[in-house]
């Protein structure tokens, strides 16, 4: 009994790319116009699975599979649980507004520099971003290991062209090094790949197969690290990390906010999905290792944000940080950890989406990536201001927006089994404060720079790109509910998996059963 | 005493933080289109929530069972870490939230007048009620976790409002220094919320408290790690002792801002914080003994800063940080005395109110200057400022009949109570502390209001208008007659009891208590003699007199804590994050890119290489899945 509603999904953007591809580069509005319509309907569809879906169904559902490869069980499967669910919702939510913020980015020549033989063709920009969206919806839909590891490969190439051709001036050299990194990782996991397949024995590539079926040892514990740093790379996790500065500065803002935003979650989501299910006694082994790692990659990061001249730069390393909290939530094995680290990767999202897409606003209008070159904006652009200063809120994780409620839960859920480094990582919320206020500060308050005093404020167009992202994480700040519902039992079969139920209370609940 | 649900009008309890979230809101996107009306809707507010909070008020006094729970909505589901939005209405929330809502209406008055000709006045109501919003919310919350959103969100109102004048570099700062200090203490408080859950699997005032007292099965330890962990988020937020330090700095906001925020209301949230958290304080001797240190430490160095500040607005942020360590000395001293602490806080909401508005006042007469130095011989020009700052001067230096005699003096009792060694430092630390406030403020009062008139050139005071001056007047009226109210038939400590215990049993005294006020008035008048001696007999210089004593230096540069803050913490801070951005570049990235360049033979090799390498990745993944599944053919045939 196949459902091909997943199957649909995927389609709408790969027939929207196609057809913005074919438009004559002369025609760039229709290009965006037709762009827009494919995101809002993906978007659409997306919404209406998530209703669909039922929270106490089986862990996948909308399923579907194709024999593609008969005589090495290889399918072209598709079927969601809660976590890929609220990831792809995530993903489609950031496509649209992307697309609306980068409206203008390439009409003119102007900004292209002198050198570049690259064209900057408005049809293939937004071509390459509904690729990229087909790619990021199977990637996080497939459910035969084989065929992630084909859209795990192939998200690579439109990112490395909108890096690499529509970038900033140092393009050529960030996509070089996204490239390099992205294929040793690769590479890892396509050994991985074979020797999961030997190993398990299944003659299948279906990930429910494949639960608990390599042997553990040393086999498990090899194919486990294949995985993981190929996810690790992604992700990114300190020490793989410096990729991702450079990538997120030059990309074109919208691209940055769509690399970090979804793409890098695909790593974090690979060791929820992949590295602890099918590997449940490597997990185990190299938690403690991971953990530390996580905790020095959240300190570490933000002291190096801290010390960010350039604002892509700074917010690139923001995110490395915080990967850093959702490989702790989700090596932490509690399910407060593992539920806060999806809502993570969610918040994070739409937090960084809407921190990348509000510092290129004011880039485009500055020319520079520079905090020196700014200052005093706030007097000038008030409400790209204002927006400036939620998304840097959101980003510090404060009270009453949904960052707030990831983070909490991920730490809550760390110091359930590790105390001591759950406290190390708090502490991070201090540094946090000091790289948003301080780039706020800089650029918005204090003495006005002359460069800055011919601001123009955001337009409709703007503002309807980057309101609906605070709006939503305020509103899930308040009311996060719906999605932990999705995510709640997802992480729960994933601990199952494990092997790992949540430590109890020490003193247990109070009698007559008070919340 | 158990808890009962919320009826009738205590259901829409929900209101009281919902009505001024979305008049914020409201006033901050409506635009330039608001900029006539804003500001009277932003007043209106509060003195709507007052009036409601009145109705609630008498409600529960009406019922005989007054802790009452408000259960709204399921609001962080995930496994056994269950957490809502509900809200407690009881008498300790009661009071804070008639002191918010009545308070905060005049001061919202006072600042229709005071902001009337800043351009910025439609987003510094928006701010404002946020702060109510918020501030409401931290005192009505039934669990820690939600508790935290309403401190956080004071804090972010804290934050937009001290840096309300964006453009001034000092204000910029002095928010930014605000904001990281409270998230220290939120460090503290994000633990304290961990150990519950981790020991408790509860985050709620009814799961945590069930654990402590005569029922409880809560170890010392667990007690003592949480009482700690939520002082240290009390301390960020009440400017206590050592992240004292952003408080005076915060006078960079309006003075409506210092008055509600910064002296009535937010800071004191650390007390509630402890108040609220009284099984829990009660159940653990280490944690109290650190509360009084604490407060104690933190009440002798807001009086020794106050005497050396030229800023009228930094001489009463010193006595607020002054005036708080006497309300942490208080709660710390624990079980029957918490009440106590509260009254302190009451009147000190009611005075330094009227102190901060009185000197808003004068900064409206003298164009927005603040420097004592350059004031003078107010007195007969500003009349009705003059006597309601008298009304909060007679009262923060604790002459009876006003209220900060009564309260401060059952401090200073209830300290030297505590019996032993112990209670003889802590009493004769209030004691002092009492001398020096009325030193400091007398040396204010007589800075601003007498001697030769030392204004600048370009200065012409005069009264304020008559929006700003009545309600100071009625806070003055209430730094007046509050301490009767307050003390006298004990009806507020009676109406405390249910949520911080009964008060304490008229027992042993270690001094006898009208000996002990006829000595706190000795010490107070000696305070006042010292500063008539200094400051009303001799001429005041216009300039900063330089070449002072050691001690004086001290008490100006607030006894090195800036500057100890700037040497062990940001300076290394600054060094450690240019190291770590080097080794970062040089480091990790060099070896990547060196091992990278190795492989492509010389980085110039690699550019000209890539285009043609990467254009054809596509095709080399595609060979990828080929080799896989060579490979896997081989296996299979193998």
């Amino acid at each position: 009994m196949s459902n091909y509603s997943l199957f649909g999904l995927v389609l709408v953007p790969l027939v929207g790319s196609l057809i913005v591809f074919a438009i004559p580069r002369a025609n760039g509005l229709l290009a965006k116009q037709v762009a827009l319509f494919f995101s809002l309907a993906t978007l659409v569809y997306t919404v209406v699975l998530a209703i669909k879906f039922d929270d106490k169904g089986p862990r996948f559902q909308d399923t579907m599979s194709w024999t593609w490869v008969r005589s090495f069980g290889v399918h072209i499967a598709f079927g969601v649980d809660g976590i890929a669910l609220v990831l792809v919702l995530m993903a489609v939510i950031l496509v649209p507004t992307v697309i609306l913020a980068s409206w203008n980015s390439f009409d003119s020549r102007e900004d292209a520099e002198e050198d570049s033989d690259v064209g900057r063709s408005v049809p293939t920009f937004f071509g390459l971003i509904l690729l990229l969206e087909f790619f990021m919806v199977g990637v996080f839909t497939a459910t035969d290991v084989f065929l992630f590891y084909v859209f795990f490969e192939a998200m690579l190439v439109p990112m490395y062209f909108i890096i690499g051709s529509f970038g900033g001036p140092r393009r050529q050299y960030a996509a070089m090094k996204f490239f390099l990194y992205s294929l040793v990782g690769g590479l890892l996991m396509l050994a991985s790949v074979i020797g999961l397949y030997v190993s398990s024995g299944k003659s299948t590539f279906a990930f429910s197969e494949l639960i608990g079926s390599v042997p553990s040892g040393t086999t498990q514990k090899l194919l486990f690290l294949g995985f993981f740093i190929a996810f690790a790379i992604k992700a990114p996790l300190v020490p793989f990390h410096t990729w991702l500065p450079d990538a997120g500065a030059e990309a074109p803002a919208g691209g940055a906010a769509l690399l970090v935003g979804v793409l890098d979650k695909v790593g974090t989501f690979g060791f929820l999905r992949y590295c602890l299910p099918l590997f449940p006694g490597a997990s185990r082994y190299f938690a403690p290792t991971i953990l530390i790692l996580s905790v020095v990659g959240i300190l570490y990061a933000a002291f190096l944000a801290i010390g960010q001249r350039d604002m892509k730069r700074l917010v690139a390393y923001t995110s490395v940080a915080h990967f850093g909290f959702i490989g702790l939530g989700i090596f932490a094995f509690t399910t407060q950890g593992g539920t806060g680290a999806v809502l993570y990767m969610v918040n994070h999202g739409l937090s960084t989406g809407v921190l990348f897409i509000v510092v290129g606003l004011l880039v485009a209008r500055g020319k520079s990536r520079q905090v020196s070159d700014y200052g005093g904006a706030a007097k000038v652009v008030p409400l790209l201001s204002g927006a400036f200063l939620l998304a840097g809120l959101s980003a510090l994780a404060l009270p009453g927006m949904s960052t707030f409620i990831s983070e909490f839960l991920v730490l809550v859920g760390t110091f359930t089994r590790h105390k001591g480094l759950a406290v190390l990582a708090t502490t991070g919320i201090i540094l946090a404060a000091l790289y948003v206020l301080i780039l706020y500060q800089r650029t918005m308050q204090g003495t006005m720079n002359e460069k800055v005093r011919k601001f123009r404020d955001l337009n409709v167009r703007e503002s309807f790109a980057v309101a609906p992202l605070i709006a939503l994480i305020v509103f899930l700040g308040v009311y996060p509910k719906p999605i932990t519902d999705m995510i709640n039992p997802a992480v729960k079969y994933t601990l199952h998996d494990i092997h790992q139920t949540d430590p109890t209370p020490k003193y247990g609940t109070a009698a007559g059963g008070i919340k | 005493m158990t808890v009962v649900d919320a009826t009738g009008i205590q259901s829409a309890v929900w209101l009281l933080v919902a009505i001024p979230a979305v008049s914020a809101a409201v006033l901050l996107l409506v635009g330039k289109r608001g900029d006539r009306w804003a500001h009277l809707i932003g007043a209106l507010v509060p003195v709507a929530l007052f009036v409601f909070s009145l109705i609630l008020f008498f409600s529960v006094k009406g019922q005989h069972n007054r802790e009452i729970n408000s259960h709204l909505f399921s609001w962080v589901p995930v496994g056994s870490f269950q957490v809502d939005v509900g809200f407690r209405i009881d008498p300790l929330s009661m009071v804070f939230v008639l002191l918010i809502t009545g308070v905060g209406s005049l001061i919202h008055i006072y600042a229709v007048g005071y902001m009337a000709h800043d351009p910025g006045r439609r987003r510094f109501f928006g701010y404002f009620n946020l702060f109510v919003a918020a501030m409401l919310l931290l005192v009505l919350a039934n669990n820690y976790l939600l508790l935290y959103v309403g401190w956080e969100g004071v804090g972010l109102a804290s934050y937009l409002l001290i840096g309300f004048y964006y453009d001034r570099p000092s204000a910029a700062t002095a928010a930014k220094k605000a904001f990281i200090a409270n998230r220290v203490g939120d460090v503290g408080l994000s633990i304290a919320i961990m150990l519950m859950f981790a020991y408790f699997g509860s985050t709620s005032f009814a799961g945590v408290f069930a654990h402590f007292g005569a029922d409880g099965n809560a170890s010392k330890g667990v007690a003592a790690a949480i009482g700690l962990m939520l002082l240290l988020g009390a301390c960020g937020k009440s400017g206590q002792f050592p992240l004292q330090t952003w408080l005076p700095d915060a006078m960079e906001g309006p003075t409506p801002v210092s008055a509600l925020i910064h002296a009535a209301t937010m800071v004191t949230a650390g007390v509630y914080l402890i108040a609220r958290s009284a099984p829990i304080f009660n159940d653990s001797q280490a944690a109290r003994t650190v509360v009084v240190i604490i407060g104690a430490i933190t009440l002798l160095y807001g009086c020794v800063c106050g005497c050396g500040q030229d800023d009228l607005k930094r001489v009463l942020a010193y006595s607020t940080v002054s005036q708080i360590g006497y309300m942490f000395l208080a709660v710390g001293l624990g079980s029957g005395v918490y009440a106590i602490g509260i009254l302190h806080l009451l009147a000190h909401g009611f005075f330094k109110a009227t102190l901060f508005l009185s000197a808003g006042a004068i900064m409206h007469a003298m164009n927005d200057r603040i420097n004592m130095r350059r004031f003078g011989g107010l007195y007969s020009v500003m009349k009705l400022t003059f006597f309601s700052f008298c009304c909060g001067y007679l009262a923060i230096i604790g002459i009876p009949p006003f209220s900060g005699f009564w309260t401060k003096d059952k401090i200073i009792e209830a300290a030297f109570d505590k019996g032993g060694t112990s209670g003889w430092i802590l009493g004769l630390a209030a004691l002092l502390g009492a001398g020096l406030t009325a030193f400091y403020m007398t040396r204010a009062l007589l800075m601003t209001f007498f001697g030769e008139r030392r204004w600048e050139e370009d200065v012409h005071p005069h009264e304020a208008p008559k929006i700003m001056t009545v309600p100071v007047l009625i806070l003055a009226a209430a730094s007046l007659v509050g301490g009767y109210l307050l003390i006298f038939g004990g009806g507020v400590q009676h109406w405390l009891s249910p949520s911080v215990g009964p008060s304490i049993e008229e027992g042993v005294h270690t001094v006898s208590p009208w000996v002990l006020s006829v000595i706190t008035i000795v010490v107070v008048l000696l305070g006042f003699g010292g500063a008539y001696v200094v400051f009303g007999q001799r001429r005041v210089p216009a300039t900063q007199p330089v070449g002072v004593s050691f001690v004086t230096t001290a008490s100006r540069r607030n006894i090195y804590a800036d500057a100890f803050n700037e040497t062990v913490l940001m300076r290394p801070g600054q060094w450690l994050t240019r190291g770590l951005v080097f080794f970062d570049n040089m480091g990790v990235d060099g070896a990547v890119n060196g091992l990278a360049a190795g492989l492509g033979g010389s980085s110039g090799r690699l550019r000209r290489i890539q285009s043609g390498f990467v254009r054809s990745y596509a095709l080399s993944m595609l060979g990828g899945s080929v080799a896989l599944l060579a490979v896997l053919l081989a296996v299979r045939f193998s």
